[in-house]
C-alpha cells in the first residue's frame, strides 16, 4: 500500500509517490527484480523496447513480475544512436503499453553513453509533435536543459556520472544550475553508486533520482533498494529543511556564558 | 509466403495470414507486444484484419528489463 505522501512526484500531471524511478536491467531475474522495486517504494519503472523470442514465446516476461498497472513503465531508447531509431521505437513502445510518456535517450560512443545531444534534441522535437510526454536524458549543461525544457520536456535528466558508472555526483555545480532555472521536474539520470549519493542529488534541488545498477549490481539488491529509499526521503527532507550555512571556523554548540 | 520477421526468415508460412493468425500461429500474447509491419504499426486494433503479403518484414517487439 503506497503510504500518505504529502510531497508527491508530478510529472506530466501524473502524481508519482516515490521520487524513486529504478531500472529494471542487469537483475538475476525478473523475480529479484520485482523484489527490489517492492523494498524501494518505486511506482515508477524504466523498461527497454527489445524484439520478442518468437523461438521461445513462453519465456518469462516482465509484465508477469510487475504489473504495468501498478507500477508505471517508463519506455527508454537505450541502445538507440539517432533519432529516428527513437522515434520508431517509442512508437512501437506506445503500440505495446498504450501510454506516451517516455524516456527519451540517444547515445553516442558506448565507451561513456554520453548523451548525443544533436539527435536528443531533434528527436524530442519529434516525439512531442507526436504527442508523447517525453522525459529525457541529457549532459548537464544548462543550456541544452534549457532547450529541452522551452521545447516541451516533461523532465529533464541529467547525469551525475556516466551510466553504470556509479561514481556518485561528479558534477554538482551544474546539476545546481539546472535545479534553479527549470520549472519541471529534474532527475538525475545515471551515475549514482550508493545511497549518500542520492541523497546528494535530492539535497542539490533535484527533484528525483532515477538509477539501475546501483541497486541491481549491489551484493544484496534488495536491501540496497531499501537504502535508496530512505536516501531519497532523508535528500529530500534536507533540501526543504534548508541546510546551515558553510562557515569557516568553528561555533560552538554550547554557550560560552555561564560558564564556571 | 515468405515472411522477415525480427531479423529471420520464415518461408513456409500460409497465404493470406492476417497479423492476428500469424501471432496466434506463432503463440505470441497479442496483449503484450506491438508490431510493425514495413516499417508501419499495426494497431492492436487490425490485427485481425490486416492481411500480410509475401515478403512483408515484421517487427515484434515487448518490453523488457532496462535502465
Amino acid at each position: 500500500m503506497p503510504e500518505t505522501n504529502n510531497d508527491p512526484l508530478i510529472v506530466a500531471g501524473r502524481t508519482f509517490n516515490s521520487r524513486l524511478i529504478i531500472g529494471t536491467g542487469k537483475y538475476k531475474d525478473y523475480a529479484e527484480n520485482a523484489a527490489a522495486l517492492d523494498a524501494s517504494g518505486a511506482d515508477m519503472v524504466t523498461v527497454a523496447v527489445r524484439r520478442v523470442n518468437i523461438s521461445n514465446p513462453t519465456a518469462p516476461m516482465l509484465a508477469d513480475f510487475i504489473d504495468p498497472k501498478k507500477t508505471t513503465y517508463l519506455p527508454n531508447t537505450a541502445g538507440c544512436f539517432t533519432g529516428e531509431d527513437a522515434v520508431r521505437t517509442l512508437r512501437l513502445a506506445r503500440e505495446a503499453g498504450d501510454w506516451n510518456l517516455v524516456k527519451l535517450e540517444v547515445l553516442s560512443d558506448p565507451k561513456h553513453l554520453y548523451p548525443d545531444m544533436e539527435e536528443t534534441l531533434r528527436a524530442a522535437k519529434l516525439l512531442i509533435a507526436d504527442g508523447f510526454e517525453v522525459m529525457v536524458y541529457c549532459s548537464d549543461d544548462p543550456v541544452f536543459a534549457r532547450k529541452l525544457e522551452d521545447m516541451g520536456c516533461a523532465a529533464i535528466m541529467p547525469l551525475g556520472a556516466p551510466i553504470g558508472s556509479g561514481l556518485g555526483i561528479q558534477n554538482p555545480v551544474n546539476i545546481r544550475l539546472i535545479v534553479e532555472q527549470t520549472k519541471v521536474p529534474v532527475i538525475v539520470d545515471a551515475g549514482v553508486g550508493t545511497a549518500s549519493d542520492a541523497a546528494v542529488a535530492m539535497e542539490l534541488g533535484c527533484d528525483g533520482v532515477l538509477m539501475n545498477t546501483a541497486i541491481a549490481e549491489a551484493k544484496d539488491p534488495i536491501l540496497m533498494a531499501k537504502a535508496m529509499k530512505h536516501a531519497v526521503k532523508a535528500g529530500r527532507a534536507a533540501y526543504l529543511a534548508g541546510r546551515m550555512p558553510r562557515k569557516k571556523y568553528a561555533d560552538p554548540s554550547s554557550p560560552l556564558a555561564g560558564l564556571i | 509466403m515468405y515472411l522477415k520477421i525480427n531479423g529471420e526468415d520464415y518461408a513456409d508460412l500460409p497465404d493470406g495470414m492476417t497479423v492476428g493468425a500469424l501471432l496466434d500461429h506463432l503463440s505470441l500474447p497479442r496483449k503484450k507486444i506491438a508490431v510493425e509491419r514495413n516499417l508501419e504499426i499495426v494497431p492492436k486494433s487490425t490485427f485481425d484484419a490486416a492481411v500480410l503479403a509475401d515478403g512483408d518484414r515484421l517487427e515484434i517487439i515487448h518490453f523488457i528489463g532496462g535502465g
